[in-house]
């Protein structure tokens, strides 16, 4: 704990200048916006902008909960896996439930309550090996990466799980409806963040997240519980990713093989470029929101323009991170080392 | 007495062992090596191969059908070996992982004197298959530009959403671009959606919100034609008129077609069943008393409302 507050407390004292570190992936979203609008002005239109932002709620909410895991030192690689997985789960079901109970709101919502408990149960199942089993978070969460997705291919037969249709109809407005002009995956990713943002900077708990990621031994001589800690991390990742699923199934209904692929690496990549130090004891919310907003940006102008190679795409957003993780370095441009 | 009991077990032993080795020669033993199904496409793969099985093994009682998936290049090279050194198979039916590295493989099937059957992804090297059984991209291509150039008149506008950068990919775009050229017809662009309904349905969201005016939608592929349809009815333009050609002949795609749906009106064959076919050849390679060896191209069908029926299998995953 004193060495958490320590860094966050000394750092900005230190260099003025140190708001690039803040302002770093607002400037490159910003950046990003205007290459858009300069692109084709349609970028800025209501109906993209809505898109953008309903897309990235997938990814940002669940890169808010790979803070909390990031900051407390560790990392979870099984969160795209976890998706399809619990989707899978859900839609089946949600399907069987029909004839019991019928394609209305109850059904969605046993479903959506299925959900959360896997997601907690999934996300407490990688907190238990990594603490408890003592097994590197690297290696458990590789290993249940692997399992969760061959899961949903067995799940599946290797095909499709799709969603009853008439439950669809029920459950539809969840992705496509909005209110007060925002659609509700946009208010879900909204109340994730603000939630992330008060449990990790005013709470108890975010602190002693930060205290182990910064030092573990230090952390467990100053009589923090670091594997109930560090557990939960895990639990509010698998909660998150639980509340992704719930407004991704509605999108289209199914999931397969393919749900999910690389969600996780975009979820880490988000959380760095928003600050957050990948060896912990540092984490930023409001980064990794903008983190997540960057990496749906990259894609959505990348098909507004047909001015890079098809096969290029991965190359632009390769050097797009780079730069935007680079912006936010404060340090080079004073020529002081770390 | 003990002695004589245990000479006897041995011999009994020995006779069934025998007896085993007779009957097992007797068999024509064919490998039949596929990708793991990972996704919806190779899962219905997976299912004709299956059937197939189940129907030429009733249909011939001396036909040994093996079956064996692998999940990458380098598991299904060692399928392979296993085919030959344990199943000593007489022929094999083989879907490459990648034609590259699995050309060596089948050449050493080859060598141990085994009928050989390439399906869909030909070998690098020409001249080591008896028979190649295959789907045909380019004309998959050709037949979606014929369609569209019979629906769409000079000045359309069409977008098109591509697979995984690939060689198939490559092949069935560069057919489709061949044979629209000159029609009048613009492609406003075309985007990589991997295959995929996720993907297909923000690509395509993007080129709605990029083009005010598009007519027709190229989507390749019946997962990505899926995506498509859900971000045409989130924008509320799925009632001007567009239209949307997939491909490969999923059964709710085929479903839809024969209840009249306006959206997806048609589809492109490029069949699962590929491998079901093959299996017959291969069989008939040793039942037929007519020459079976060469090539065997399915046609990219157009699938329409009064020929749907044929193409729909209910039972199977895709």
């Amino acid at each position: 704990m004193m060495t958490a507050s320590n860094d966050t407390a000394t750092k900005p004292a230190k260099r003025p200048s140190v708001d690039f570190k803040t302002i770093g992936p607002a400037l490159a979203l910003l950046l990003l916006c205007v290459i858009g609008f300069m692109l084709n002005p349609a970028f800025v239109s209501e109906g993209n902008l809505t898109n953008l932002l309903t897309r990235s709620a997938f990814i940002g909410i669940i890169a808010v909960g790979a803070t909390f895991v990031i900051t407390a030192g560790g990392i979870d690689l099984s969160v795209g896996s976890m998706a399809a997985a619990i989707a899978g789960v859900m839609i089946i079901i949600m399907n069987n439930a029909v004839e019991t109970i019928g394609t209305g709101v109850p059904t969605v919502l046993l479903g959506c309550g299925c959900a959360l408990v896997l997601g907690i149960g999934a996300g407490w199942i990688n907190g238990a090996l990594t603490t408890k089993g003592k097994i590197e978070a690297f290696i458990v969460t590789l290993g249940t990466m692997g399992i969760y997705r061959s899961l949903v291919t067995y799940f599946a037969d290797g095909g499709t799980l799709s969603l009853n249709f008439d439950i669809r109809g029920t459950y539809r407005p969840v992705y496509y409806d909005s209110f007060l002009g925002l659609p509700y995956p946009v208010w879900v990713f909204i109340g994730v963040a603000i939630c992330g943002w008060l449990l990790l900077n005013r709470t108890a708990f975010g602190r002693y997240c930060t205290a182990i990621g910064s030092n573990e031994a230090v952390a467990r001589y100053s009589a923090i519980n670091v594997d109930r800690v560090k557990t939960l991390t895990y639990v509010i990742q698998g909660l998150c990713v639980a509340f992704a699923t719930i407004i991704y199934v509605p999108r289209l209904g199914s999931a397969s093989a393919s749900t999910g692929v690389l969600w996780e690496l975009e979820a880490i990549a988000a959380v760095i470029i928003g600050g957050t130090v990948l060896k912990g004891g540092y984490g930023r919310i409001g980064g990794t929101i903008l983190g997540a907003l960057i990496l749906t940006t990259i894609g959505n102008i990348l098909n507004f323009t047909d001015l890079i190679s098809n096969y290029l795409n991965g190359t632009m957003q390769g050097l797009i991170i780079i730069v935007a993780v680079l912006l936010q370095r404060s340090d080079w441009k004073l020529g002081k080392g770390k | 007495m003990l002695m004589k009991k245990a000479l006897g077990a041995v011999a009994a032993v020995g006779l069934l062992a025998f007896a085993g080795t007779a009957l097992a020669q007797d068999k024509i033993k064919i490998g039949v090596s596929y990708p793991t199904p990972t996704h919806a496409w190779a899962a219905g793969m997976n299912w004709h191969a299956e059937q197939a099985e189940k129907r030429l093994e009733e249909l011939y009682p001396d036909v040994d059908l093996i079956l064996v998936n692998s999940p990458d290049p380098e598991a299904q090279a060692s399928a392979l070996e296993d085919l030959v050194s344990v199943h000593q198979i007489d022929a094999l039916v083989v879907l490459p992982f990648e034609s590259e590295p699995l050309t060596d493989p089948v050449l050493n099937v080859k060598k141990s004197g085994a009928w050989i059957t390439v399906v869909d992804r030909g070998l690098s090297q020409p001249g080591i298959e008896d028979l190649y059984v295959a789907g045909n991209n380019p004309e998959l291509g050709r037949v979606s530009a014929q369609y569209m150039k019979g629906r769409l008149k000079d000045g359309d506008n069409i977008v098109v959403l591509r697979g995984i950068p690939t060689v198939i990919d490559n092949e069935r775009f560069d057919a489709f671009m061949e044979e629209i050229e000159g029609s009048g017809i613009n492609v406003l662009d075309h985007k990589h959606a991997n295959w995929n309904r996720d993907d297909g349905f923000e690509v395509m969201q993007d080129f709605l919100s990029r083009f005010p005016d598009i007519d027709a939608v190229w989507a390749q592929d019946d997962d990505i034609a899926i995506g498509v349809v859900a971000a045409l009815k989130q924008a509320g333009r799925d009632g001007d008129g567009m239209f949307v050609v997939g491909g490969a002949g999923m059964k709710e795609i085929i479903k839809g077609i024969m209840d009249g749906e306006t959206l997806i009106p048609v589809d492109v064959l490029y069949p699962p069943a590929m491998i079901a076919t093959a299996m017959d050849a291969t069989v008939q390679a040793f039942k037929s008393n007519g020459p079976v060896a060469g090539r065997y191209i399915l046609g990219a069908t157009l699938i329409t409302p009064e020929n749907a029926e044929s193409y729909y299998f209910p039972d199977s995953p895709f």
